[in-house]
């Protein structure tokens, strides 16, 4: 066994070993991108593992943080409380009510400002209302929903249909929880991330390591190569994208999917193809993996802080606004809020995925531009 | 077609620097052909701009009878390329890379690995190549060239920065690519290599190629001369010029490069007779012309890698 080890030293010529065996281009190169993403430890970091824990992290900070609810404690039996308790959507839907039997613990809770109201019931179906005007809007809205619990009961006690009826629902849509704008936001983080330093670090590396000149000696187009990376990049944006997705929906997190949810795809797409393109402007100026590591953070953080990716730009000031609207993000972020959990449909989605190739286009010619084979 | 390589007159200038002035070369089909010179002669330029890679400011390349620039499709999956230094891509192991060369020219995992055993690398095929020694990085290197059977193989300085045992292994391989009828490109700056493996050599400087021609038919256009050098400090070079042109010796080069006291001529006797005179024999060295002399002749200087 050792002996013969190592004399084959038959030197077999490779063409004719070759025989029916073939080999492709394009799956080589897809092949060398996949294993340079999953193999760089640092890369995974920054395009998986820290948008999630940005994900868990404000996902646990602002749980709860979009709908307030009013926390009161009901002592003894209130009939007028206990009759609503059951209806999920009723006006009681923004009361967490607590059962208490000692009043002064109740009382006690609610001047330390950890319950918002106390009820209870007394003489005469009278209904007791104890509240802190520590927390005015609490103490506002607790008034105002006791208020109309009362009307509403007399109301119907006196079986006389209503005069006027109010009919009032929110413009947000009815269940906006931090979930629905952390959910695109992050993801939209991510995904930049991996497109914009997927395609910049290849054109550095591969520039600097002379793999790009190589390339260029053997039998394969530019549109291989190009095909290749863009193949390689949707990849990881959807699985990201599937990653985010499965993580929001956990119960604790509570993100629900709306109809056209899957219109998140195509934007994903189109949006990796902007990112990507801005990495080959960046690529194709940098003659380091530093300098492009800088030129990328230089561009994504603004772009991710004004397109609203960590925190909701709603009340942000107009100029800061047209701002993000040269940047790319926010075409991604916006449209997939609005599909993923509010029920937006192909309108919302189209007008932005033309927006972001067009960002696409003209990066790439900018990028056509400043490129180079080789570092000389 | 007998002739692999034609250049006629190519020249490459960056910025002050002439590269390449001026180059006329032409290769055989099946040759060994070695662009010999020091660093800085202007072989890698010279080679890159045959490669194709490069274009030329002016002159004429034809490669297997076509033009290798603008980059031609038709050309490439017939011609070999090693650069001077490695082109790999990251993270990936040596097995991984000659199969992904391989790929580019439509050539199966067996064939690259048949390929990557051919170089000796069966042992370390699950190495990752930034870890991978000098000598392992330039076999790998030259079986990603060699990978898809070209017919024509370009090697810029391969043995630069091997040890000796690993540069004669890798000599016999690149006597075996050359035996399967390969043409072989290959630049070097070491004057043995040349000699050893070289059918025909270019000896360049300054952008220029000095002379072609066998390593054996070069040496020969010089053999009488010898050259003769004793250690340093046993005798000034002024003095010992005056003490030959007393004794009536002839000779050329006399310098001391603060090692060695060294010149050549083409009659040793009066040269060493007046050094043992002078009792200056310590580290006495003669030795007949080698391409270093042929060099030496042609510039004027000694070569100096
Ligand atoms: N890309 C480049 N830009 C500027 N100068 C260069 C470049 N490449 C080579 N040179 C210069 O051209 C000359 C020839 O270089 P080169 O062809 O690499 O020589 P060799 O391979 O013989 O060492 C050197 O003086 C080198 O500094
Ligand atoms: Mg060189």
């Amino acid at each position: 066994m050792t002996a013969t080890d190592d004399q084959p030293r038959t030197a077999p010529a490779p063409a004719s070993a070759g025989g029916p065996e073939k080999a492709n281009a394009f799956v080589g190169l897809s092949r060398v991108m996949l294993l340079g993403f999953v193999r760089d430890k640092g890369t995974l970091f920054f395009t998986l593992a820290l948008p999630l824990m940005f994900l868990v992290l404000f996902g646990v900070l602002y749980k709860g943080g979009g709908t307030s609810h009013v926390k009161v404690a009901e002592v003894g039996q209130v009939k007028l409380l206990d009759a609503l308790k059951d209806q999920k959507d009723g006006p009681l839907s923004v009361l967490e009510i607590t059962t208490y039997t000692d009043e002064n613990a109740a009382l006690a809770k609610v001047k330390k400002g950890d319950l918002d109201g106390m009820v209870s019931e007394g003489a005469d179906g009278r209904l007791v209302l104890r509240f802190s005007q520590a927390d005015q809007v609490k103490a506002g809205t607790v008034q105002g929903i006791m208020n109309s619990l009362v009307q509403t009961a007399n109301q119907e006690a006196s079986h006389a249909a209503p005069a006027f009826t109010l009919d009032a629902s929110k413009v947000e849509d009815d269940s906006t929880k931090p979930i629905q704008y952390l959910t695109p936001g992050l993801l939209a983080y991510a995904i930049a991330m991996g497109a914009v330093y997927g395609a910049s670090f290849t054109l550095v590396t591969w520039r600097k390591k002379r793999v790009l000149r190589r390339l260029r000696l053997a039998p394969i187009s530019a549109g291989t190569i190009v095909g290749a990376r863009v193949l390689i990049s949707v990849v990881v944006a959807l699985a990201q994208t599937a990653l985010f997705l499965a993580v929001a929906q956990l119960d604790y997190f509570g993100l629900k999917l709306t109809g056209n949810w899957w219109l998140v795809i195509p934007l994903v797409i189109c949006a990796t193809l902007a990112f990507m393109a801005i990495g080959l402007v960046t690529g194709s100026l940098a003659k380091s993996e530093e300098s492009a590591n800088g030129m990328n953070q230089l561009i994504i953080l603004p772009m991710s802080f004004l397109g609203g990716a960590f925190i909701p730009l709603d009340f942000a000031p107009g100029w800061l606004q047209d701002v993000s609207k040269v940047l790319p993000l926010r075409y991604l972020i916006n449209p997939a809020k609005s599909v993923l959990s509010q029920g937006g449909g192909i309108a919302d989605a189209l007008p932005s995925m033309g927006i972001l190739l067009a960002f696409t286009a003209v990066l790439c010619a900018v990028a056509w531009r400043f490129f180079n084979w080789d570092d000389a | 077609m007998t002739e692999a390589i034609t250049a006629d007159g190519i020249r490459k200038r960056y910025g002050d620097v002439q590269a390449v002035d001026g180059v006329s070369l032409s290769v055989r089909t099946g040759e060994f052909y070695g662009l010999l010179g020091p660093n800085g002669a202007g072989k890698t330029t010279t080679l890159e701009i045959l490669e194709g890679i490069r274009e030329a400011d002016e002159g004429r390349v034809e490669l297997l009878g076509l033009s290798p620039w603008p980059r031609n499709a038709k050309l490439l999956p017939r011609i070999g390329v090693q650069f001077q230094a490695s082109a790999f891509f990251n993270k990936l192991t040596a097995r991984e890379t000659i199969r992904t060369f391989a790929s580019f020219y439509g050539i199966g995992p067996k064939a690259a690995d048949a390929m990557l055993e051919r170089v000796g690398l069966t042992e370390s095929a699950g190495a990752l190549t930034d870890k991978m020694s000098g000598g392992q990085a330039q076999r790998l290197s030259i079986a990603c060239a060699l990978v898809h059977d070209p017919e024509l193989v370009f090697l810029d300085e391969p043995t630069t920065g091997l040890d000796p045992q690993a540069r004669r292994n890798l000599w016999d391989l690149l006597r075996d690519i050359n035996a399967e009828g390969r043409t072989v490109v290959l630049t070097t700056h070491y004057l043995d290599e040349a000699e050893i493996l070289c059918d025909r050599v270019s000896v360049m400087d300054h952008g220029k190629v000095l002379r072609t021609g066998a390593p054996a038919a070069l040496v020969r256009e010089i053999d009488d001369t010898v050259r003769i050098r004793v250690e340093s400090g046993l005798l000034t070079a002024d003095r010992a010029r005056e003490l030959l042109t007393a004794a009536g010796a002839v000779f050329t080069n006399l310098e001391d490069d603060g090692v060695t006291l060294a010149l050549s001529t083409d009659a040793p006797g009066p040269v060493l007779s007046m050094l043992a005179e002078q009792n200056a024999l310590r580290g006495l060295e003669v030795r007949g012309a080698t391409l270093e002399d042929v060099f030496l002749q042609l510039t004027g200087r000694e070569y100096r890698a």
